[in-house]
């Protein structure tokens, strides 16, 4: 048993575990304690100074967030010190800052602003300093906005940047008053190292990093009488929406998500889930097909272990960190850039539309996606494949411009053709999901019998957080023209965040793994915690919607890709088979090996 | 470029691979070349495996370590109070006249820099300055002249 | 006057044996017990400023286990009107070096390093020529310890022990969070000793004469000697090794111009005191500590200037990493420079003074916490010279 501490925290007495801090035995009694460079996902800084406390006998207040609770403590989170400690704190941050608040992304939903409103900081103590400051924008990005003016300095994109994602394409620089967030070299993000998977945006306090909103464009689009205009929505999305507007989190809202949508304009509600499904026939396929080079044709060149491709985070990490692995990369597109490019062929084949007249919005918990459906090979229909790629946040922000009362709204069902999945394509959303959606399908093709999991819940490759997960499925009792995997003991990897990609990538390189088949999420949780999901996501939030993921998955009628009737009905219709000829035209692409340096 | 590709190299070499070498690396490039350029910085991030915005994030937290390209001489000026009260307003005059140029700018020749700086730690005989590494105090107009124009014909 | 002269000590730069290294050898035989109840019955506190008891540190991190530890010497001196660093090492780096070789025996470390600070570079080849002998010398005594030089590159903040320690692991000077302090977690996450360059010879010359007759120097509670760096309007600036304890006026008597009206005693980070209270004011820890520095002000000099020279140095020199010190001090020196303009008026100063507070008691590091200090001691004390 670890050793007890007791303090008293603003006249309660609590005992808490040696190592606890202050602001946490603090919020263990609800006391709510003001932090700004603080993060729940992230080790301590200390720098803001917003969380001081006042401790008895103590000349000076400490951080609460960085001190460990001692024996004996008293401490006093209001007091009169404390409080002025605290506005001049607040002062000073905003005599920095940019705060014109109305012209602000973040506008109301921003944690320095909030700080500000409590303080009631009407007429500002201090000197504006901000004229002196020579600010910029970097607004070159297709993904993400930084603005200098209005960050705060708390290091939170940096150790983002560094702790979970391991590309430090963030840091800070220079001393003083001088000090400041910068790349290297104050290049311009795009053309550094950045992933664009936005896990910086999604823990900045402020408005200093945020998404490239596209909401003008879409609703230019849904005006146009001339435009259809199709949305199509990820897994990920249906779990997280609600806590945009308001709700807690964990909550599913598929079929209100759906009606918004309709609400909104959209002429064709549609579900990326449907080529999640895809995928997995495609990447299912091909995994197969690389095993036959490998283990049949004992094909040297075969690339393996595969990866998956559908984060286009970790798709950039590894164009600009492991280039010499893109041959393992799977050739298949993300989900998103599958569904773009069906869109204007297959989709607009069926509904007799010209695709040129067909604008294509996807809604992403992501901001990689960002930058994925701007990449020039992503236009295989022959335009661009898909037009504007929208946040969880963002379609949050349209359904408020509106007014909708979303939690009122009724449960309405995704259009067809292209908005039927299974529970396969659910857990896309969670780390471990493409993997477990490709065992299930893989092992039925090559064994004829659904994968010996209890409830087909493939409970060993679900990823977890902060760990590389590792499994063996065996491998036995094959249908005959796949004797050649008898036997096989099918090695897989699923790894979230890009720290965790890192070290699998390492060890594949060092010789100290020798997986198959690796699945890899750029963002921690998988696409659950992206970067483009509701602010704020944390640990706690991350598992209450990894929890919805797996319950959608089990209410699914159908919880296998290869049983989804429209995927049937695509190949026959359409895609002719796995791996065809069309299926490389639209559904596989090619990557770009970039400089790490 | 090849010769700055061996620099880093052999400094690589000499210090390891550590992060912990990287400061002397730094030091040891400025040394040489006068300031770090982005190449060398790069060069630097990948030996070390370090990604180059945290090479820089170090750097640039040096007054030392300049990113920008300095001349062969760097003067360093005090300007820290007893300097300051003992005449380094007259000095930095007569060196921004002798050289043409201002405080913060490097001559056309690149041969000097012309910085201020923080106290040097010879307050006792200030007005004091560095030129590179070494140290000049007890500065008067008469020295000034004497040392610039000597560093003029190196 | 000349009666009436502060008493000199000859300790720190004082010979006394022609033979090498002779106090390390002789110390090097006796048990760690001994040295540390030495240094600890000396009262010997910390020279590089905050004054913490050189005994305790060495006996935590001597207590704390692990195989790994280090012993640094800080040779960052950056306060302004601070040189006797650079004196001692110039003149006795021997002792140095011995000191630190005592601390490594204590405390269990096989390996020193001494951070230079990148102005004093200069210094290196000769430093480095006295290493060669010292290693020299501990290898014939069979003791392992070598002690290696690192450079810092122009970052006052880097004389703070975290900070320092983030240096010389390649990263930015910024201060940690504390605790955990070095004694359990400091260069590269191991039990460190870290003390000023005067402290470690202070060390050596308590394992020469013995804590009871180095106790004879000094007050109570400012055991032995101190080194200071006499600078500013005095006809005789420069080192000077002199008890601590000792009476400010007497100082000023002795090395003022006849003119002073201010000293301010420990650099920028330091107290200002005025003419006034001369009379009232100690130099040592029970009074107005110093880490060695004493600027002299005579009455031609503007105190705005002085205050403003000072806030444009912690400006420049914070780390910039936490809100109070960072912003606080630009606010301060911007502050006073609208007072002076009249494009505030003069209770603006009141609100910089709780602002000043608020920084004492709420920034990351001593930097932070000390630009208070001269900050109050200068306004509060020549408030008319702010405003008119
Ligand atoms: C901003 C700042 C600068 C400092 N600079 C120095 C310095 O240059 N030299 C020094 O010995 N200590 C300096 N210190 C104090 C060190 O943090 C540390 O307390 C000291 O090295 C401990 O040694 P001592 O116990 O022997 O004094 C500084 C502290 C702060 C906050
Ligand atoms: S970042 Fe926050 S405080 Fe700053 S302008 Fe935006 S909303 Fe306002
Ligand atoms: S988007 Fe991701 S990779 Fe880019 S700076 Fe932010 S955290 Fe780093
Ligand atoms: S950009 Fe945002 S997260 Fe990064 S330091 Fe600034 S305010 Fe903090
Ligand atoms: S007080 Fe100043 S120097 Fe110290 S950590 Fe804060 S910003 Fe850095
Ligand atoms: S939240 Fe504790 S210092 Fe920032
Ligand atoms: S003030 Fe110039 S050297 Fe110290």
């Amino acid at each position: 048993m670890t050793k007890q501490i007791n303090l008293t925290i603003d006249g309660i007495n609590i005992s808490v575990e040696e190592g606890k801090t202050i602001l946490e035995a603090a919020r263990s009694l609800n006391i709510h304690v003001p932090t700004l460079c603080y993060h729940e996902d992230l080790c301590v800084a200390g720098n803001c100074r917003v969380c001081v406390v006042e401790q008895e006998n103590v000349k000076n207040l400490p951080a609460s967030c960085a001190t460990p609770a001692t024996e004996g403590m008293v401490i006093h989170t209001n007091s009169m010190k404390v409080r002025l400690a605290r506005k001049h704190i607040v002062e000073l941050l905003l005599s920095e800052h940019n705060a014109d608040c109305t012209k602000c992304y973040k506008n109301k939903n921003c944690e320095l602003q909030t700080l500000a409103s409590q303080m009631l900081t009407g007429d500002h103590m201090f000197l504006d300093l901000v004229p002196d400051k020579k600010y910029t924008i970097d607004r070159f990005n297709t993904a993400i906005i930084k603005d200098d003016s209005r960050c705060i300095r708390c290091q939170r994109c940096v150790r983002t940047c560094e702790e979970l994602q391991s590309v430090s394409a963030l840091g800070v620089a220079y001393r003083g008053d001088k000090m400041k967030i910068s790349t290297f070299f104050e290049n311009p993000l795009f053309e550094v190292v950045c992933t664009n998977c936005g896990q910086c945006v999604n823990r900045c306090p402020t408005g200093a990093l945020i998404e490239r909103n596209y909401i003008d464009q879409v609703w230019d689009a849904i005006y146009d009488p001339t435009k259809h205009v199709v949305v199509q929505t990820a897994p990920a999305v249906r779990i997280a929406l609600g806590e945009a507007l308001g709700m807690a989190p964990g909550k599913i809202v598929t079929g209100k998500m759906v009606a918004a949508l309709r609400r909104l304009g959209f002429d064709s509600v549609l579900d990326t889930d449907f080529t999640a499904d895809l995928t997995i026939i495609e990447e299912g396929h091909e995994l197969l097909s690389r095993l036959k080079k490998a283990l049949v044709d004992k094909d040297p060149k075969t690339a393996l272990p595969m990866a998956t491709s559908c984060s286009p985070g970790w798709i950039k990490f590894i164009e600009h960190t492991f280039p010499e692995y893109l041959p393992n990369l799977s050739t298949c597109k993300s989900p998103q850039q599958m569904f773009g490019a069906l869109t204007k062929t297959f989709y607009a084949l069926k509904r007799k539309l010209d695709p040129k007249n067909i604008v294509s919005v996807s809604i992403m918990p992501c901001t990689a996606k960002k930058f994925e459906a701007n990449r020039p090979e992503m236009r295989s229909s022959g335009y661009k494949d898909v037009d504007y790629v929208l946040t969880t946040r963002e379609l949050g922000i349209m359904i408020k411009q509106v007014g909708l009362e979303f939690e009122a709204l009724p449960e309405e069902h995704f259009d067809s053709f292209m908005g039927t999945s299974t529970g396969a394509a659910v857990i896309f959303g969670s780390t471990g999901g493409v993997m477990e959606a490709a065992l299930r399908t893989v092992y039925e093709v090559v064994t004829g019998r659904e994968v010996p999991f209890d409830g087909l819940n493939i409970t060993p490759v679900r990823g977890t957080e902060g760990e590389v997960r590792e499994a063996t499925i065996l491998i036995e009792k094959v249908k005959p023209e796949w004797r050649f995997l008898e036997g096989v003991e099918l090695k897989c990897a699923v790894a979230n965040g890009l720290a965790h990609a890192k070290t699998v990538m390492q060890n594949v390189r060092d010789g100290k793994a020798n997986y198959h088949f690796i699945e890899i999420m750029a963002c921690p949780g998988g696409c659950l915690g992206g970067g483009g999901q509701p602010i704020p996501t944390n640990r706690d939030i991350r598992s209450k919607r990894k929890s919805a993921i797996y319950e959608e998955d089990m209410g699914m009628p159908i919880r296998k890709s290869h049983e989804n009737p429209e995927i049937t009905a695509i190949y026959k219709d359409f895609l002719e088979k796995p791996l065809g000829h069309k299926s490389h035209e639209l559904l596989h692409t090619h990557y770009t090996p970039r400089k790490r340096y | 470029m090849a010769t700055s590709d061996y620099l880093i190299q052999d400094l690589v070499e000499k210090y390891g691979r550590e992060r912990t070498s990287l400061m002397p690396i730094l030091q040891e490039v400025v040394q040489q070349k006068n300031y770090l350029s982005d190449q060398d910085m790069t060069e630097i991030a990948k030996e070390l495996d370090l990604s180059a915005a945290q090479v820089f994030g170090t750097a640039t937290f040096y007054s030392f370590l300049d990113t920008e390209p300095r001349g062969k001489y760097v003067i360093r000026v005090c300007k820290t109070i007893t300097c300051d009260m003992h005449g380094k307003k007259l000095i930095i005059q007569t060196l921004e006249d002798m050289l043409k140029i201002k405080v913060g700018e490097t001559t056309p020749n690149k041969k000097f820099t012309l910085l201020e700086t923080n106290c040097l730690g010879w307050c006792h005989e200030g007005p004091a300055m560095l030129i590179n590494e070494k140290p000049f105090s007890g500065l008067t107009l008469e020295r000034i002249h004497d040392i610039i124009s000597e560093y003029m014909h190196k | 006057m000349s009666d009436a002269k502060l008493k000199r000590v000859d300790l720190i730069f004082g010979e006394y044996s022609n033979v090498k290294y002779k106090v390390l050898a002789d110390t090097l035989i006796r048990s760690n017990e001994e040295i540390l109840k030495d240094l600890l019955d000396s009262g010997l506190r910390g020279r590089g400023g905050a004054g913490f008891p050189t005994g305790m540190k060495w006996k935590f991190t001597a207590e704390t286990p692990g195989n790994e530890k280090y012993v640094v010497c800080n040779a960052d001196e950056g306060e302004p009107g601070t040189f006797k660093d650079k004196e001692i090492l110039t003149r006795v780096p021997r002792k140095v070096f011995s000191g630190m070789a005592i601390c490594g025996k204590v405390i269990g470390a096989k390996k020193g390093f001494l951070y230079l600070r990148g102005e004093y570079k200069f210094l290196l080849p000769d430093l480095l020529k006295e290493l060669d002998q010292y290693h020299e010398f501990s290898k014939q005594l069979g003791h392992d310890f070598s002690i290696e030089i690192r450079l810092g590159s122009g970052a006052y903040i880097c004389g703070e022990e975290s900070a320092l320690f983030e240096s010389m692991e390649g990263d930015r000077g910024e201060p940690r969070n504390k605790p955990p302090y070095p004694t359990t977690s400091g260069y590269l996450g191991k039990p460190t000793v870290i003390n000023n360059v005067e402290t470690f010879v202070n060390v050596l010359m308590i394992m020469r004469l013995g804590p009871d007759q180095y106790k004879k120097l000094g007050t109570t509670d400012s055991r032995g000697s101190k080194v200071f760096s006499v600078s500013g309007d005095t006809p005789i600036p420069g080192i000077y090794e002199l008890e601590l304890g000792m009476p400010l006026e007497r100082f000023v008597d002795e090395f003022g111009d006849g003119d002073t009206k201010a000293v301010q005693v420990g650099g920028a980070s330091g107290f200002c005191v005025p003419r006034k209270k001369f009379k009232d004011t100690v130099i040592g820890f029970e009074g107005v500590p110093t880490g060695g520095s004493m600027m002299l002000f005579n009455s031609s000099r503007s105190m705005y200037n002085v205050l403003h020279n000072y806030l444009e140095f912690f400006e420049e020199e914070s780390c910039g990493q936490c809100t109070p010190c960072r912003v606080g001090c630009q606010q301060l020196r911007k502050g006073i420079v609208a007072v002076k303009k009249g494009d505030k008026k003069s209770v603006y100063l009141d609100q910089l003074m709780k602002l000043s507070e608020s920084m004492k008691i709420t920034a990351k590091c001593g930097l932070g916490q000390s630009v208070a200090n001269s900050f109050s001691s200068i306004v509060n004390n020549f408030k008319e010279e702010m405003i008119y």
